[in-house]
């Protein structure tokens, strides 16, 4: 059967990266050895903390010997790559690559807070907090990409949202109307972008590029003309954490999960529906099909052009969702260029998830761990630059995009525009 | 497509190329055809520009408010303030600079014929920006990560410049210029080769590396290259035999780094249109399905591009550092790197008109700064300008319509790329 053939295809892993994994996996578990467990005093103890911020109920802290842990954990990279090296995991590969990350990061943790502790339920809560902007631009990123639009806009339909959002909230003191404006000035440059790169079919990186542009200056243009002289335009009330009854009263997953502000909850909402929708409904399909091979899609009677504004525009939204984010879900007012890259750092994500949107919002999460770590890490006491901390996502992303850990996927005709015939 | 139409295709876009350079007409209409576009371009940006300033303009809406001959007057005053601020911020004050003629003093006339050597300053980077783009759009490679190379080729010239000491200026001068070509080039290199061994499309690399730049100066700043008796992440002052010779006294900036600039736009013009290079690199630009039947080694010229063009990008960075600021900051760029594309699209990626429009954004940028003091108008309208500027250049058939242009065969938009992620 084809479609057999064509996964068997797709798992395929050749032998050279059979290998160069299992090497990654034992180097993985000698530096843990050597880096980690070696300098670690016999008789430390490691002390997670397992209570995140902003709720009452706490639980014990798990507290283990470090050295014993880190052996350990040495010797599980150790076994997971002389398995690779030996037979190899065929596809569960990646699965493994994972396991081993976290192995990793977890022996990092342990020996950073040997002797002392670290509250990992704060640094998750923190990275999923930072991960809502980058999961949200990231889906803002799939919805065009799917269509075939290339949208690198995502930055400046975020700024441009975080700052109406906050003078909607602002001047009408309704956080809800000021989200509905975030939102919509977001679809509004999706739909500008669609329209320079449909109707005129202008190169998709210049007008991505331009809307950038254009809204970093607009933005600090009406900031320091309006904003700073009138500042209760810039004073919007948060969105509060809402606990979810039940669910945020089971322990640690619960508190960390669903006790947190409606962004979160909504970014939760998008990843599920957008994935069934993508995935498993006609709609999807089509739009799919539109930025996978839009003459077929043509033939078949799909309004490709129709199809693409729908994808920009739903896009733009969604960015413009994200960029409600920094305003109303975090910081209350608007400042200039408070994105600060992190729409691309969305456009990584969505590279690193492999255009799927649970890939993005690991991604996201682990790009948002990066980020809380880097900041934990002079509190720790550990002598790593965080600057370091922070450049890992982007080469992590490098790496992705050079096929070196799997290959990433995008849709085959996206960038380039469509032009009916006859 | 078939390999057949496909070779067929290939050399009619040749042809185009090629006569594209001879032209058909005079010169002198074939100059004309050309700046067109690009001067009702920067004319409308300029008007837009002007009713975005009046529509944000309380002064106005209060004018309007008591009667529309006033709020007329207004709108039209504020605008007339706002880009004769513009004007003598960019060239200096007409008035001024006769009472500083007739004053006879040096001083004085130095300081009121500033504006416009600050403008000639302040084209210098984009100078050297928008030659690196247009140098990758030429070679068909978008080399969104200029701002990165930038840093990059700032941190080795800042290090060049003060690491070694003794050296005479004719020796250290061109040593940390090449410093700073070297690194920009170092940073246009990885994305250029990765696009050619893996596929990964150059536009997401080079955002990537920009980051990565960012991140490492910060790191650099705070730590390795920090100048030891300052708490501020600066880099120490470079050695004196590094600075770019400046022209005039106090406080006239203009230096050696525009001179540069300009010999550096004849050299990238003499690559692209005179050597056999030049012409390889242009084919791979225009076609590279063609360049390969041609026999040419197209991933070859792919890198060799992303790499001069990081090299160039490097010196926009160097020749802040070497003639200006005679150290390294965080965040010495006020965005060039993402300017020069726009800058490389206004000049037509051609070296002459890459020159052009950077002196018309370094005079705009410079003007802006006047215009902000004196008219209230916050420097960040540049930006918006800019934008708009852009999009006209980008999609021309936009102008074409509201001048009611005769529209060219293609109504198309200038395209670049082709997708990303796979090839």
């Amino acid at each position: 059967m084809a479609t057999t053939a064509l996964r068997r295809e797709l798992e395929y892993i050749s032998p050279t990266r059979r290998r160069v994994m299992g090497i990654v996996f034992v180097a993985a578990g000698v530096f843990i050895w050597l880096l980690f467990a070696r300098p670690v005093g016999a008789t430390d103890f490691t002390t997670f903390g397992l209570t995140p911020g902003g709720t009452e109920m706490t639980i014990g802290d798990l507290m283990f010997p470090s050295k014993m842990t880190l052996n350990a954990a040495a010797f599980l990279c150790l076994a997971l790559g002389g398995y690779q090296l030996a037979r190899g995991f065929g596809k569960r590969t990646n699965l493994i690559l994972g396991i081993v990350a976290l192995v990793f990061l977890f022996g990092f943790l342990a020996w950073a807070a040997a002797g002392g502790s670290v509250n990992i339920a704060g640094l998750l809560s923190s990275s999923l907090v930072k991960a809502v902007p980058l999961t949200l631009g990231a889906l803002s990123g799939i919805l065009a990409e799917r269509s075939g639009i290339v949208n690198i806009a995502i930055e400046g339909q975020m700024l441009a949202a975080a700052m109406v959002g906050s003078i909607l909230g602002s001047v009408t003191g309704n956080g809800w109307i000021g989200l509905l404006g975030a939102i919509i000035t977001g679809g509004l440059l999706g739909l500008l972008l669609g329209w320079l790169s449909i109707r005129y079919r202008t190169d998709q990186i210049v007008v991505g590029t331009v809307i950038n542009i254009f809204a970093t200056g607009l933005t600090s243009y009406i900031s320091s003309k309006f904003l700073q002289t009138y500042q209760e335009l810039n004073f919007t009330s948060i969105f509060p954490r809402v606990p979810i009854p039940l669910l945020s009263d089971i322990p640690f997953f619960g508190t960390l999960l669903f006790n947190q502000n409606i962004f979160v909850y909504m970014m939760y909402i998008l990843l599920i529906v957008l994935n069934i929708a993508l995935f498993s409904t006609k709609w999807g399909l089509r739009l799919r099909s539109v930025g996978e091979h839009p003459r077929a899609a043509d033939t078949l009677g799909i309004n490709v052009y129709r199809t693409q504004y729908m994808g920009v525009i739903l896009s733009g939204m969604v960015a413009g969702l994200a960029g409600g984010y920094f305003t109303l879900g975090s910081v209350g007012r608007f400042d200039e260029v408070m994105t600060a890259g992190r729409g691309f750092i969305a456009l990584a994500a969505m590279i690193f998830g492999n255009w799927m949107p649970f890939g993005t919002f690991g991604a996201g999460l682990i790009f948002g761990f990066a980020d809380s770590l880097a900041a934990k890490l002079s509190i720790l006491g550990v002598n790593i630059p965080s600057e370091f901390m922070l450049m890992a996502p982007y080469i992590a992303t490098m790496i992705v995009l050079a096929g070196v850990v799997g290959n990433v996927q995008p849709p085959a005709e996206e960038g380039k525009p469509y032009i009916k015939e006859g | 497509m078939t390999e057949e139409k496909k070779v067929q295709k290939a050399s009619e876009i040749l042809v185009d190329e090629l006569t594209k350079e001879r032209g058909n007409g005079s010169w002198l209409q074939r100059l004309g055809q050309s700046l067109l576009i690009p001067l009702l371009a920067v004319l409308t940006g300029l008007i837009l520009g002007a009713v975005f300033i009046v529509i944000t303009s309380e002064d106005v809406y209060a004018a309007f408010g008591r009667s529309f001959a006033q709020g007329m007057g207004e709108a039209l005053g504020i605008v007339w303030d706002s880009y004769s601020a513009l004007f003598t911020g960019a060239f200096g004050d007409p008035a001024r600079i006769s009472a500083a003629l007739q004053s006879g003093d040096g001083e004085t006339i130095r300081r009121a014929i500033n504006p416009f050597f600050e403008s000639l300053v302040a084209s210098t980077p984009y100078i050297f920006g928008g030659l690196a783009l247009a140098l990758g759009f030429r070679a068909g490679v978008f080399n969104i990560g200029a701002e990165g190379q930038v840093f990059v080729g700032a941190i080795f010239a800042a290090f060049a410049g003060y690491a070694i000491t003794g050296l005479p200026a004719i020796i250290h001068i061109p040593l940390a210029l090449a410093a700073g070509a070297l690194g920009g080039a170092l940073w246009g290199f990885i994305p250029g080769w990765l696009k050619a061994a893996t596929g990964g499309h150059e536009v997401i690399n080079t955002i990537m590396m920009n980051y990565v730049a960012f991140r490492l100066s910060e790191w650099l700043l705070s730590g390795p290259m920090k100048r030891p008796d300052s708490f501020n992440p600066v880099s120490p002052t470079i050695e004196e035999s590094a600075m770019l010779p400046r022209f005039f006294g106090y406080p006239i900036r203009f230096h050696l780094g525009f001179f540069i600039a300009l010999a550096v736009a004849w050299f990238v013009y003499w690559l692209l249109f005179k050597t056999t290079w030049g012409f390889n690199l242009r084919t791979v630009g225009a076609n590279p399905n063609a360049a390969k039947y041609a026999g040419i080694k197209v991933t070859r010229y792919m890198v060799l591009g992303m790499t001069i063009s990081g090299a160039l990008a490097g010196l926009a960075g160097t020749n802040e550092v070497l003639g200006l600021n005679y150290n390294l900051a965080l965040a010495f760029s006020s965005g060039y790197g993402f300017d020069s594309i726009a800058l490389a699209l206004l000049g037509n990626n051609h070296p002459v008109g890459v020159v052009f429009a950077a002196l018309l954004f370094g005079t705009l940028r410079n003007g802006s700064t006047r215009m902000q003091v004196s008219a209230g108008i916050p420097i960040d309208i540049i930006s918006i300008l800019q934008a708009v500027i852009l999009i006209f250049i980008a999609a021309p058939a936009i102008i074409r319509a509201l001048y009611r242009l005769k529209e060219e065969k293609d109504t198309g938009g200038v395209q670049m790329i082709s997708g990303w992620g796979g090839n």
